[in-house]
């Protein structure tokens, strides 16, 4: 099958993204990639501790992977809009994912600031990403300003809960003309398969996966679910019916 | 002299560029990101930046993250 996700210039053909934070040992993270086939995965920019400057994580993610830095860590559009440059000028690419968040107890995303971060990273010549609340006006505004894909949150990050904002996410996938991601809160498999039968783009999941027994198992798990949910999308879902419809015929019984 | 290092008060003794602070303190200068006084600097110029009383560094690195 040739059914490539476009993001900026890049073709994808795995719409399972994950992140990186969260796991036991990073060491896992090459196999987790290799063997889920992975090729998006996020990272976070942070101060490096001087007095025991840590292992790089770049270090553990596989040549020729999508890098996805995210802004975590920013309160407002103009601390996003630094961590973006930053992240660039570390030699990784363009992409950004925003990600605005000044309220600790669910971490939902800031879309105002978000906006306003986005229209500002568009006109540097980021491939942007927004985490966002899945709101159908801002994502328009996002639409308008330039941005490579929207990223609406399932469920709390970190949750493990599923597609609980399901029904906006299905108007964002409807009414944006743009890859429609969803990030945040998917648990299980079943539930990335759920998005990508709806018409999302690609799933993004990091707790459900490092916080697994196998995380190695449940990339490929989820990996695997991401593509089911897409086939099952390109190949139109039979329609839903109150009453039954027999399968076999229902002439030529025996007496 | 005083400097600011990640939010952090330093002393340095002597004056050094910036590469040989990063040097002497064992950052692995292939992985960080550098911003002096809130420019991002590109890592041509860490040796041509001699480090002054007050200047602020951030030194950031990517990390896990979703």
């Amino acid at each position: 099958m040739t059914d490539k996700l476009k993001i900026g210039e890049q073709e994808i053909t795995n719409r399972f993204f994950t992140g990186t934070g969260k796991h036991s040992n990073d060491s896992i993270i090459p196999q987790l990639v290799h063997e889920s086939g992975i090729e998006v995965v996020t990272v976070a920019l942070r101060r490096v501790d001087l007095t025991s400057p840590e292992e790089n994580i770049l270090h553990h993610i596989p040549k020729g992977c999508i890098l996805l830095p995210n802004t975590s860590g920013a309160r407002n559009a103009e601390e996003a809009v630094r961590i973006a440059r930053l992240a660039r000028a570390c030699g990784c690419g363009d992409w950004i994912k925003i990600e605005v968040i000044r309220d600790n107890k669910y971490l939902l995303p800031d879309n105002y600031e978000t906006a306003k971060a986005a229209e500002m990273l568009v006109k540097e010549g980021f491939v942007v990403l927004p985490y966002v609340s899945p709101d159908l006006m801002v994502a328009k505004d996002l639409e308008n300003a330039g941005v490579a894909a929207v990223m609406p949150l399932g469920a709390p990050i970190g949750t493990n809960r599923g597609l609980q904002t399901k029904e906006m996410v299905r108007i964002l996938i409807d009414e944006i003309n743009l890859p429609i991601i969803v990030d945040a809160g998917i648990g299980r498999p079943s539930e990335a398969a759920e998005a990508m039968e709806m018409g999302a783009a690609a799933v993004l999941a990091n707790t459900a996966v490092a916080t697994a027994l196998d995380p190695v198992n449940m990339a490929k798990a989820f990996s695997m679910a991401v593509d089911a949910g897409r086939r099952a999308y390109l190949s139109g879902l039979g329609p839903i019916k109150t009453e039954a419809e027999a399968s076999s015929p229902l002439t030529g019984f025996l007496s | 002299m005083k400097i600011t290092v990640n939010g952090e008060q330093r002393n340095l003794d002597q004056k050094v560029s910036l590469h040989e602070f990063l040097e002497q303190n064992k950052i692995n200068l292939n992985v960080v990101v550098v911003e002096h006084n809130y420019h991002i600097l590109d890592r041509e110029k860490w040796k041509d930046i001699a480090l002054k009383d007050g200047d602020n560094l951030e030194i950031l690195q990517f990390v896990g993250g979703g």
